[in-house]
């Protein structure tokens, strides 16, 4: 993600002044070859409206004085499925057609730390992701790709350590070093247990690893972001926009106040932060979320954990359109859904952003309607216009308005968790966990909606409205058929049969061992584990006799 | 039979950990007067099939997002029928319209689509119980 | 096979046998009260007081759950096969329920034998069924039997009550100590446990519930030999839980010692004896009012006209102690 070109003032500036500072920053930033006007000619100024500007903190109006001017958001389009070499295919073909940055989409139970050959991870091997099990698997799904090329997001939480491992040491092998490979780990571990229940350790054990890769990456990896705090699944579990914002910001608030505690400092793993939103159907909430999202991130880093650089201010955010929003009727309908969406992360000012497939709600996406999504924020980035103007809705009464609504909701919020934690966010959102804070609010939220749609007075079309047509369309699925699944298991037989068995032994010893002393860093031995073709099953075990496994209360 | 006395027991099964839906579902069949033995997350054949046994329920309502309901579908109903046990199994979540016949014909009671309204969910559960 | 189909004898020899379907039959026949239920107790009847009951009770979100899995687990561990009650409240809108208390026992479900109750509005349905419930468990060799409530509501209380020994479980804070006095769990309470120990005030917890026993015990208490413990746990690892195993034994050894187990049988006896009487008067006393003389006698109250005592008499003739 690019840098601000010129330094910004932080304090309130004098409007003439901050028209003359924002001025210089835009006239510093390089420009996208494209004429900055509408289809019928007329030229656009780059901003409209009052300071602070574009660029200017707190940067409810982006994080950038140029903002699509000099640099359209990356379109990442998240995939994975089956085999590694059936995921690294559709990698190259999403390189093909103009996607800039690699999206990995791991199956359930390599998210889950259980390999392929587990029975639990029966009937979900490669189903709704890629399975991995060790570097074997992770080569060959980046064969043929160069890693000093691509930025690579990896969507994984609990087993996140291992697949950064791995990640590493297919990097090493293909002659590029760990401090040029660039890209995002969603690690955002919190969140699985508010929302997208994809856990192995207790809380506390697994905020220990995450420091651990934090130090890490700081140290050795200055291309990656090693946190993505993730509001994306709180939403799809049924949250509301501004629980969305709430609890993904305290999180960030809680990785901070961790890292702080672990004496990390604040600006230079601040810097090192990205965030990832869900963009759903509500026009105008969403955007007034994302703007919201960015001042109040600005805000909290400056005031109360003490941040100085401007960019460990910034929120830096991935967006992906609302999957939950997408209907199994009519899906084709669902295209037009993901464009208002598209467009809304648009004038929200995301980084990056995925678009969903319109028959996601049906299956995993098929290769053409993977494409039409692609082509769909094409459409919004180079056809509508939207880009030539930065935050092109700021100033207008109704969004300032949602926006500070938005604020002062999360607000509510980081004062109740706030109490809760004794003036500690990281305590009370520990302690929202325990007690079920999190998950309750957002089923609460999630059936509210629910009974609404079903007293008809909200209206999905094609769900409880505007229902002819709903006959079925022909849509051509992707299927993953069980010979995936017996592929993939002769594929781990294979690699078992072939390593050397001593060393896998002792390479596990030693994670265990280090484990138990929160002093050391877990990183190094858990690469050497990858290196010696542990599982990731295998791994996950020898950590787990030390943490303990996660088992979340029944709350509905 | 009332309503007051079907208990239904909902799990999702295996590591799928989408559980937004069957948490709805909870709810739903809560309101519509039944007791709802929740088992969540991360659930076995073996404590499915315990938790029916012990708990005596009248049905079974598995959520599944992974796209593995062909073959957990069969697994489960294996398993009770492993165990001696005659409850009919409930699948819902998206499950595409082609796979629905394949997942009657294995004894699978009845299938609820993605999006499946309130009413539906708890027709279909009675009528599931009444039709044993 | 379908055990619904079979009569209850054959589901008696069944669940003595260890088969779980028709224990898990029984306990819904119990539930639901009726003929059936009345024979499946007195084929069972000779089960009263044949395992330890224990019951525990505390607020929502006292950590209840837990603490009984890790109990259960030690149970099990030890080479016990006992069995809970797990009581939740249904709902008074719709009468459903959500039961979600299995969800942290199942790892023990293949020994222990697990049961969701649903306390399904009628308070004397609950009082019935609980023991019944624990006599077919005790009569398919699970033992001890584990029964956990809510601890608001009398009936509640009065089941909780009814055990052997009896678990209140606190959490620090909040004045959690002064609502389970109010809510007169600390007469009935042999063991204390103050759960999430861990947490802030805890110790706090702990003295407000000791001043409060030596209030109670300056004002008298049924038993002068024993003072009720006050056990530590903590809600993250656990600690602590196998201090609260040890202090339900010892309770029960001391009942067994002091010759007061008899005494604790005879009241469980008395409660439940003294329920079916109540059940049945309650159904006296609406089948009274039900006929048509009743309700002229009634709607003459309501005017004003005749007094509600002389109406009472008329109706159901009983000494006017009252």
């Amino acid at each position: 993600m690019s840098e601000p070109t010129s330094p910004q003032p932080t304090e309130a500036a004098e409007p003439a002044d901050a028209r003359a500072s924002w001025l210089a920053a835009y006239q510093t930033s390089k420009l996208r070859d494209v004429p900055f006007e509408t289809m019928s000619g007329v030229p656009l100024e780059p901003v409209h409206g009052d300071p602070p500007y574009p660029g200017q903190y707190p940067f409810t109006r982006g994080l950038h004085a140029a903002g699509y001017r000099s640099r359209l958001w990356t379109m990442r389009m998240f995939a994975g499925f089956g085999t590694a070499q059936d995921t690294n295919a559709r990698f190259k073909e999403l390189l093909r057609a103009g996607g800039t940055g690699l999206s990995t989409a791991f199956d359930m139970p390599t998210l889950m730390g259980r390999d392929s050959d587990s029975p639990w991870s029966l009937g979900e091997v490669g189903r709704a992701g890629v399975a991995v099990d060790t570097l074997a698997d992770m080569e060959d799904l980046f064969a043929g790709i160069d890693l000093s090329g691509v930025s690579t997001s990896m969507t994984i939480n609990g087993p996140a350590a291992t697949l950064l491992a791995m990640y590493v040491v297919v990097g090493e092998n293909s002659g590029v070093a760990r401090a040029d490979l660039a890209g995002t780990i969603q690690n955002d571990i919190l969140k699985e247990y508010q929302a997208q229940k994809e856990y192995i350790y207790p809380p506390r054990p697994s905020m220990r690893i995450i420091t651990d890769m934090v130090r890490f990456t700081t140290a050795e990896m200055p291309k990656w972001h090693p946190i993505s705090i993730s509001g994306y699944h709180i939403r799809e579990a049924g949250s509301t926009a501004a629980q969305e914002l709430a609890f993904t910001l305290a999180n960030g608030f809680a990785y901070v106040e961790a890292a702080i505690a672990a004496g990390q400092d604040v600006d230079g793993f601040g810097r090192r932060l990205s965030f990832f939103f869900n963009s759903h159907v509500d026009f105008f909430e969403e955007i007034g979320k994302f703007r919201a999202a960015r001042r109040i991130w600005a805000r909290w880093m400056k005031e109360r954990y003490g941040a100085t650089d401007e960019r460990a201010m910034m929120c830096r955010f991935h967006t992906q359109t609302a999957g939950v929003s997408l209907t199994a009727q009519q899906p084709e309908i669902n295209i037009a859904r993901v464009a208002l969406q598209a467009l809304a992360a648009a004038l929200g000012g995301t980084q990056s952003l995925h678009t969903d497939s319109f028959d996601e709600a049906l299956a995993l996406p098929s290769e053409k309607a993977a494409r039409i999504a692609l082509r769909t924020q094409q459409i919004v980035a180079h056809e509508t216009g939207v880009t030539n103007v930065v935050d092109p809705l700021g100033g207008a009464p109704y969004i300032e308005w949602m926006t500070d609504e938005m604020e002062r909701r999360a607000e509510a919020v980081f004062d109740h968790l706030d109490r809760l934690g004794n003036g500690s966010i990281l305590e009370g959102v520990y302690a929202g966990i325990d007690n079920g804070y999190f998950v309750g609010e957002i089923a609460d939220s999630a059936y509210r909606f629910e009974r609404e749609v079903n007293s008809g007075r909200r209206i999905v079309v094609g769900v409880n409205d505007f229902t002819d047509g709903a006959e079925d369309s022909g849509t051509t699925l992707l299927r993953i058929d069980q010979s995936t699944e017996d592929l993939q298991r002769k594929r781990l037989a294979d690699v078992k049969r072939s390593r050397d068995s001593v060393a896998v032994d002792a390479a596990l010893a030693r994670v265990t061992d280090d484990a138990t002393d929160p002093s050391i860093n877990l990183m190094p031995a858990i690469i050497d584990a990858v290196r010696a073709y542990a599982t990731e099953e295998e791994i996950a075990d020898a950590m787990r006799v030390v943490f303990g496994t996660h088992v979340e209360k029944a709350i509905v | 039979m009332s309503d007051r006395h079907i208990r239904v027991v909902l799990a999702k099964l295996g590591l799928d950990g989408h559980d937004r839906g069957i948490k709805v579902v909870a709810r739903i069949l809560r309101d519509a007067g039944m007791e709802v033995i929740y088992l969540g997350l991360r659930q076995t054949t073996d404590s499915i099939v315990a938790a029916a046994e012990q708990e005596d329920a009248d049905v079974i309502g598995l959520s599944m997002h992974n796209a593995g309901h062909l073959t957990l579908g069969p697994a489960m109903l294996a398993a009770l029928r492993e165990a001696e046990l005659d409850v009919p199994v409930v699948i819902g979540g998206i499950v595409p319209d082609a796979d629905i016949d394949e997942l009657l014909a294995s004894g699978v009671a009845a299938v609820l689509g993605p999006g499946a309204p309130a009413d539906e969910v708890v027709t279909t559960v009675r009528r599931v119980v009444q039709g044993e | 096979m379908n055990v619904r189909s079979l009569p209850v004898e054959q589901l008696v020899e069944m669940s003595a046998a260890g088969d779980r379907r028709a224990t898990g039959r029984l306990l819904t026949i119990v539930e639901r009260g009726g003929p059936d239920a009345d024979h499946i107790t007195e084929l069972t009847h000779a089960f009263s007081s044949r395992a330890r009951v224990v019951g525990i009770t505390g607020a929502p979100g006292a950590g209840k759950s837990t603490l009984v899995a890790r109990l259960i687990a030690g149970l099990v561990a030890d080479g016990e096969h006992p069995a809970v009650l797990a009581v939740d409240p249904s709902s008074p809108l719709t009468g459903g329920a959500i039961l979600g208390d299995r969800v942290r026992m199942s790892e023990v479900e293949s020994v222990a034998f697990i049961r969701s109750v649903a306390t399904r509005g009628h308070a004397g349905g609950l009082a019935l069924a609980i023991p019944g419930g624990t006599r077919v468990l005790a009569a398919a060799g699970f033992d001890p039997i584990v029964i956990e409530t809510v601890g608001v509501g009398q009936v509640e209380v009065d089941i909780t009550a009814a055990a052997d020994t009896t678990v209140v479980v606190v959490t620090p804070g909040m004045g959690d100590a002064v609502q389970a006095n109010k809510a007169g769990l600390l007469e009935v309470a042999d063991v204390f446990v103050v759960n999430k120990a861990d947490r802030p005030g805890a110790d706090d917890t702990r003295r407000d519930l000791e001043l409060m026993l030596e209030l109670s015990h300056v004002t008298g208490q049924e038993d002068a030999t024993y003072r009720p413990p006050i056990m530590m746990t903590n809600s993250l690892d656990g600690s602590g839980v196998g201090a609260v195993a040890a202090a339900i034994s010892a309770h029960r050894l001391h009942l067994v010692e002091s010759g007061m187990l008899a005494d604790r049988h005879e009241r469980r006896a008395r409660f439940e004896v003294a329920t079916r009487i109540q059940a049945r008067l309650d159904i006296t006393v609406q089948e009274a009012l039900a006929g048509d003389d009743s309700m002229s006698l009634i709607r003459a109250v309501a005017a004003g006209q005749v007094a509600p005592t002389t109406a009472a008499l008329s109706i159901f003739p009983f000494s006017p102690v009252l």
